[in-house]
């Protein structure tokens, strides 16, 4: 594809990751453009439609030492999921059985991993949180419940697991919905005494966690300072202010 | 009042003129999820053929919301023109639908008409129009409103240039704006979305929007799209403000979840008002709206979501705004799930605005876990370009890097002006020639190496630093 006029101030897109200077065709994109406009659009579609691959997830969490088991929230497929965020905050009936048998009234920390709207997000960062998250956790001397993997999984579907098994904190790790720049992106929330009816003003939250955002690794670290803030002070949310991270992203409701 | 219609052999009733509404309007998820909407596709026409014989007046003495309740109920009874509603006034919502569609009902007929049209009229005769309907109906409407430039001249659609930057880095921003200018963009206004609400920032933005539009005697007017509290702060501190913006919702709990009231608004448009600014007209308001907010809020008191949408067009029009937009597929697919719903949503609102008297845009858009693609965004638009839409917001390719959607692009822009002959705000059009920007028929020229625009945003960043 040769001969497409391009504009000639490609030298701004230095200072801005914005689509500029594309060039045109008439009034129309150059092919390459449109082609990868489309390509950037089909991995975020991809990424909200992709199913979490628990079996793999709980092996490698396994490795670290780290005992799973798999929920899945009200919402049975996928396109009731992003339907209905109602029930994609509440466990189904299996999954509330199975969770009771987890009831432990000492556990310091449950940590749900969840897909959100980005199974590839967490697929890619979770256990790698985890791993860097383990030292923290140890050091602190915490009681770190089952790891509960779930599908089909909004922000306030913690709230349900973290109150049936009686946990202090609950982390949710969950997939962020894609941008076109990045389709796989994860955000942590932390909630002191999670029960329903919790608000998003009672969280924290760590976001844009991924490879070249916030590393897992940093994230970790943000996290484990969450924590015995929030233990010290026996809440989360406004009135925890976030030293150790900037503040949140923008898309975080729209998981919620 | 309860409703009721006999189909066949099946008798659906409607308890209230509220359920009535919710029950006729076309399926769209976020009625459904606040559990209002039809069950059967045949109960949602029986809805439509019992509103079909309701009569306008009766709409008007019920009102949805107390009057008590809610101070967007009280603006739109308390500010109802009653003269203008005398030829109505003995109307059914079918009748109403007749005679906005007759080749009598003109322009002016439309114009003389817009104060005597309630939100919930505009609804409901909405929910009887098919999305022709809606289209020629609205294409029939004129707003102008003016600034520094003419905005909703017939034969014209403007474009609100977003140059929007995920940090706010000013030298991000100008390379936007000089990339939106090169291609034609911007009469509506350059509006910046910022990352963040902090006063210092936004007084930044704004001193680089006016330097910006002075520098160049760009006939055109900026705006920082943050929260009316703090661009009141910046009026009262002196800083060079054109437009005030504001997200509106169309009941009182909608707006207070946003943190406005009614006199909030009064007191920025004053405040804006008393500026002077404009240089060819003073209209200085920035609205955007977006079915499902109220929702959203649970603010929305059982209302379906589109009549709570054309409320906030009531909320709007005593600012005598020069902007208002719904940001139709933003708010995720909760609300509105797929393509489908999206345009029916776009045509509806540009359609209720303008027969109110607004001059309405739409911000053609979506998320990326909505059903829906570049082609439907291709569609709405070109059925809004059809309806005669006041402007479209222009982002570069079409990707919003800071707010994460995708809207329309500087070129769809260009597609909507080929493909239907549309020319911009006259006095644009004008300083784009003078820049040797566009061909006197408004045709971007081959861009020449060495723009100023270019040589100056790239030489220091930009012009302001």
């Amino acid at each position: 594809m040769t001969g497409t006029p391009r504009d000639p101030w490609a030298q701004l897109g230095r200072w801005t990751p914005a689509r500029i200077a594309l060039g045109r065709v008439g009034a129309s994109l150059p092919t390459c453009e449109v082609l990868s406009f489309a390509l950037a659009h089909a991995r975020a579609r991809d990424a909200v439609q992709a199913r979490l691959d628990r079996e793999a997830l709980a092996g490698r969490l396994e490795v670290l030492g780290l005992a799973s088991v798999e929920a899945n929230s009200m919402a049975s497929d996928r396109v009731t999921y992003l339907r209905r965020p109602d029930l994609g905050r509440r466990l189904d009936d299996a999954s509330r059985d199975r969770l009771d048998a987890y009831r432990d009234e000492d556990c310091d920390l449950v940590v749900l991993i969840g897909d959100g709207l980005s199974a590839t997000a967490v697929a890619g960062n979770a256990d790698s949180l985890m791993s860097a998250l383990l030292p923290y956790l140890s050091k602190a001397e915490l009681k770190l419940g089952p790891v509960v993997i779930a599908q089909n999984a909004r922000v306030a579907l913690g709230d349900d697991v973290g109150a049936l098994i009686g946990a202090r904190l609950i982390a949710v790790l969950i997939g962020e919905r894609p941008g076109l720049s990045a389709a796989d992106s994860m955000s942590v929330y932390l909630t002191y005494a999670p029960r329903p009816g919790r608000t998003d003003a009672e969280r924290n939250c760590i976001s844009n966690i991924r490879a070249n955002g916030l590393t897992p690794e940093a994230a970790a670290s943000n996290l484990a300072w969450l924590i015995s803030a929030a233990i010290e002070m026996k809440l989360t949310g406004v009135n925890l202010k976030d030293r150790s991270v900037a503040g949140r992203s923008k898309s975080d409701h729209l998981v919620g | 009042m309860a409703y009721s219609k006999c189909v066949g052999t099946a008798r659906y009733s409607f308890p209230t003129l509220k359920s009535l509404l919710a029950k006729a309007s076309p399926p769209r998820a976020g009625d459904r999820l606040a559990g209002i909407a039809a069950v059967t596709a045949e109960e949602n026409i029986a809805a439509k053929l019992a509103l079909a014989d309701v009569p306008l007046s009766e709409i008007l003495a019920q009102p949805l919301i107390p009057y008590e309740d809610d101070e967007v109920t009280r603006l739109i009874l308390d500010t109802h023109d009653v003269r203008a509603f005398a030829p109505i006034s003995s109307m059914t919502v079918g009748e109403f639908r007749e005679f906005l569609l007759s080749h009598d009902t003109n322009a002016m007929v439309l114009a003389r008409l817009a104060p005597a049209v309630t939100p919930e009229m505009a609804a409901a005769v909405c929910k009887l129009m098919r999305n022709q309907d809606l289209i020629l109906a609205a294409h029939k409407c004129q707003v102008t409103t003016a600034f520094r430039n003419t905005i909703g001249l017939p034969g014209t659609m403007a474009v609100r240039l977003q140059p929007n930057h995920p940090t706010d880095e000013v030298a991000g921003i100008v390379a936007s704006i000089a990339d939106g200018l090169m291609y034609g963009c911007g009469d509506a206004v350059i509006g910046i979305n910022p990352a963040t609400d902090q006063p210092a920032r936004i007084e930044e933005l704004l001193r680089l929007l006016d330097d910006f539009i002075q520098r160049y005697a760009i006939p055109t007017q900026g705006c920082v799209l943050c929260h009316v509290s703090t661009t009141l702060d910046l009026m009262a501190a002196g800083m060079p403000v054109d437009l005030v913006f504001q997200s509106i919702g169309g009941t009182e709990a909608t707006n207070r979840s946003f943190g406005i009231t009614l006199a909030m608004l009064r007191e920025a448009s004053d405040a804006a008002h008393s500026l002077k600014r404009g240089t060819v007209g003073r209209n200085a308001m920035y609205f955007e709206t977006g079915q499902g907010s109220a929702l959203s809020a649970d603010a929305h008191h059982g209302i379906d979501q589109q009549t709570c949408e054309a409320r906030a067009y009531a909320v709007a029009r005593p600012f005598d705004p020069l902007l208002v937009n719904s940001v139709v597929g933003f708010i995720g697919p909760e609300y509105l799930y797929n393509g489908k719903e999206i345009l029916r949503a776009a045509l509806e609102d540009h359609f209720c605005g303008k027969l109110m008297g607004l001059p309405m845009g739409v911000d053609v858009c979506y998320t990326n876990h909505a059903e829906a693609d570049q082609d439907d965004m291709d569609v709405v638009l070109a059925a809004l370009a059809a309806a005669g839409v006041t402007y479209i917001m222009g982002v570069p390719g079409a990707d919003d890097v800071m707010l994460g959607y995708q809207s329309t692009s500087f070129h769809d822009a260009l597609f909507v002006r080929e493909a239907f002959g549309l020319r911009r705000a006259p006095e644009f059009e004008k300083w784009l020639a003078s820049m040797g920007i566009t061909d006197p028929s408004g045709r971007l020229l081959t861009p020449a190496a060495g723009h100023r625009l270019i040589e100056d945003a790239t030489s220091a960043a930009g012009p302001t630093q």
